[in-house]
């Protein structure tokens, strides 16, 4: 038999409904590609056994003809997310030992719709980092190498164990979350494909939460085709989010097909960085030129916000930080350190149990909503992010959806920013505008740097309209195509 | 904005995360490079915007005032670092 894990998601469900293979033999084949790519160090929690258990019911019910859409396929989850009975830390050393009672919605949402769970995979501590070297299970390596390198580059973050999980076959897909860029940024370093959906459209319940109103759920995949069925699943109102909005879920892969006719695409003129690096302005104008001889005008537009939005966004986000992670004290689950009292227990149980990065984040956090410092920064930060959004708002008046480059550059060595936050965060300029405005944005590889690393184009679209997202993106990788299975040295 | 020691002693106590004092001074200057970046916000002239508290523009839903859930003490303690009967247990609070 051919190697199973070679099928796209897409691939998959079609073999299986045509019995080619069962979802037993499916997922065997990932549990033994999960065995032998544990020097990429993806997963931090394999679960063969409930993925076998799930793969049995899953081959009944299509041998009943009760296939649901997701039946059979074995998927990866990122670690923020709960789910019943396994590990469940966020990557971090405070929630040490956690195993939540419940399950998230979204990964409910997956396993009613079939899909067999494979493992939790690492990221970056509380989804903290652009590089997955923040964890408390240490660095993730890239599948991708430069060319007649050894080096070990980063997969990206905070969803980098998805990421390179996804890119290496070690799972037909995954779920990720951003809220700063933590889908996009790791899909472009990975050659995978990465969709913040709309704020809003999945449900944030039983997700370990960072900040709370830029957080969401999301999948990595390796095709588009293969995202617009995750996200069909993933998505959904639910009442046990507040924030989850009460909007009808399309068939998302319905929406695939046909020319981009009419469509207007705009190219924002401020996302022309100084000192972009000459191969990523080519990519963004080959994109513009593919979307074009598809029948789409391009059109130039201007957000004139952009250059602040990272700065407001390390406001916004550390202090909603600060205050959800709060409840890590010691008391309730996870690390406890001792102390001779309780303000020394949370203390002592806190300095143990954050790393540095979200240390740095809590802290500033703190002191940004400090007495006296609340107006300067927090409420500063809230009026400027409400200028980004203005931006967009007027921007889709004339366009139907954004295109610009994913990231800055292609994946970076692992340590080469470690030392320096502030260069670090600076990955995420071109994603967090579209957190900060609660927009849908999609990372699809375009092309490769001339080191043999693979680059992504983010297409931004208004709010619930993740349909052009997805078929425009769908173009965008047909125009594009590449062949996206790096060589697989960690066997 | 400059941190000092003392601010960073202020902000740790605040956060209730115990830092070393021979931590200090390396993290006054990382809180201090980056609250010295985020001032470039102070260029953006927002005399007259409404913060942004909410990208959604929906009314805040409400449900009715129900017990939806509950009545699992074994699982609400399940990950008890330290339990006594239904209780969490801290160390003690009051002399």
């Amino acid at each position: 038999m051919t190697d199973l894990t070679k099928l796209t998601l897409a691939q998959a469900r079609d073999g299986l409904a045509a019995k080619e293979f069962s979802a037993h033999e499916l997922t065997e084949a990932y549990l033994d590609a999960m065995s032998a790519g544990r020097a990429l160090n993806a997963y931090v929690a394999e679960t063969p056994d409930i993925a076998l258990k799930m793969a049995k019911d899953s081959d009944e019910r299509i041998a009943r003809g009760e296939a649901r859409p997701l039946e059979g396929l074995p998927i990866g989850v990122k670690d923020l997310y709960a789910t019943r009975d396994v590990h469940t830390q966020a990557c971090s050393h405070i929630l040490d030992g956690f195993k939540p009672r419940y399950e998230s919605t979204v990964t409910a949402n997956l396993w009613n719709d079939g899909a067999v769970m494979l493992g939790k995979l690492n990221m970056d501590e509380f989804a903290m980092g652009s590089s997955n070297e923040t964890s408390w299970y240490g660095p993730v390596a890239n599948p991708w190498k430069v060319s007649g390198s050894d080096e070990i580059l980063v997969p990206g973050g905070s969803s980098g164990g998805s990421a390179a999980a996804v890119a290496a076959r070690l799972c037909a897909a995954a779920t990720a979350t951003d809220t700063g860029g933590s889908i996009r940024q790791p899909a472009a370093f990975t050659g995978t494909v990465g969709i913040k959906p709309t704020y809003g459209r999945c449900s944030r319940w039983g997700i370990v939460a960072f900040a709370s109103s830029l957080d969401q759920a999301g999948p990595i995949t390796r095709t588009v085709r293969d995202a617009a069925m995750m996200l069909t699943s993933m998505a959904g109102h639910d009442e046990k989010d507040t924030t989850s909005a009460n909007v009808p879920v399309p068939d998302f892969e319905a929406a695939l097909g046909g020319d981009l006719t009419g469509l207007k695409v705009g190219i924002p003129k401020e996302y022309r960085a100084d000192g972009m690096a000459d191969e990523i302005t080519a990519l963004w104008e080959r994109g513009a030129a593919w979307l074009k001889e598809r029948g789409a005008q391009i059109v130039e537009v201007s957000l004139p916000h952009t250059r602040y939005a990272l700065a407001a966004y390390y406001i916004v986000a550390p202090a909603e930080a600060s205050s959800n992670l709060a409840r890590y004290d010691g008391v309730r689950y996870g690390l406890r350190v001792d102390g001779k009292d309780i303000t020394e227990m949370y203390e002592n149980t806190r300095a143990e149990g954050f790393g540095a990065e979200v240390r740095r984040r809590v802290m500033i956090g703190t002191y940004v909503l400090s007495a006296g410092y609340y107006d300067a920064y927090y409420l500063k930060a809230q009026k400027v992010r409400a200028l980004i959004k203005r931006d967009f708002d007027a921007a889709f008046e004339a366009v139907d959806v954004l295109l610009t480059p994913a990231t800055p550059s292609a994946a970076f060595a692992r340590g080469a920013m470690t030392d320096d936050p502030l260069q670090m965060y600076l990955n995420d300029i071109f994603t967090v505008t579209v957190n900060m405005a609660g927009l849908p944005g999609i990372s699809v590889p375009a092309g490769f740097s001339g080191e043999g690393l693979p680059l992504g184009l983010q297409l931004i679209g208004r709010p619930f309209d993740e349909e052009t997202l997805l078929k425009t993106a769908a173009h965008i990788e047909e125009a594009a195509g590449l062949d996206l299975a790096p060589a697989q040295w960690w066997k | 904005m400059s941190v000092d020691r003392d601010t960073v002693r202020r902000i740790a106590t605040l956060a209730r995360i115990r830092v070393k004092e021979e931590e200090l001074d390396q993290l006054a200057g990382e809180l201090s490079s980056i609250l010295n970046w985020i001032e470039m916000l102070n260029e953006v002239d927002t005399e007259g915007v409404e913060p942004m508290t909410s990208v959604e523009q929906m009314e805040m839903k409400k449900r009715d005032d129900v017990v939806t859930d509950g009545f699992c003490p074994d699982d609400v303690l399940a990950n008890a670092p330290r339990r006594e009967g239904n209780f969490f247990a801290v160390p003690k609070v009051v002399e």
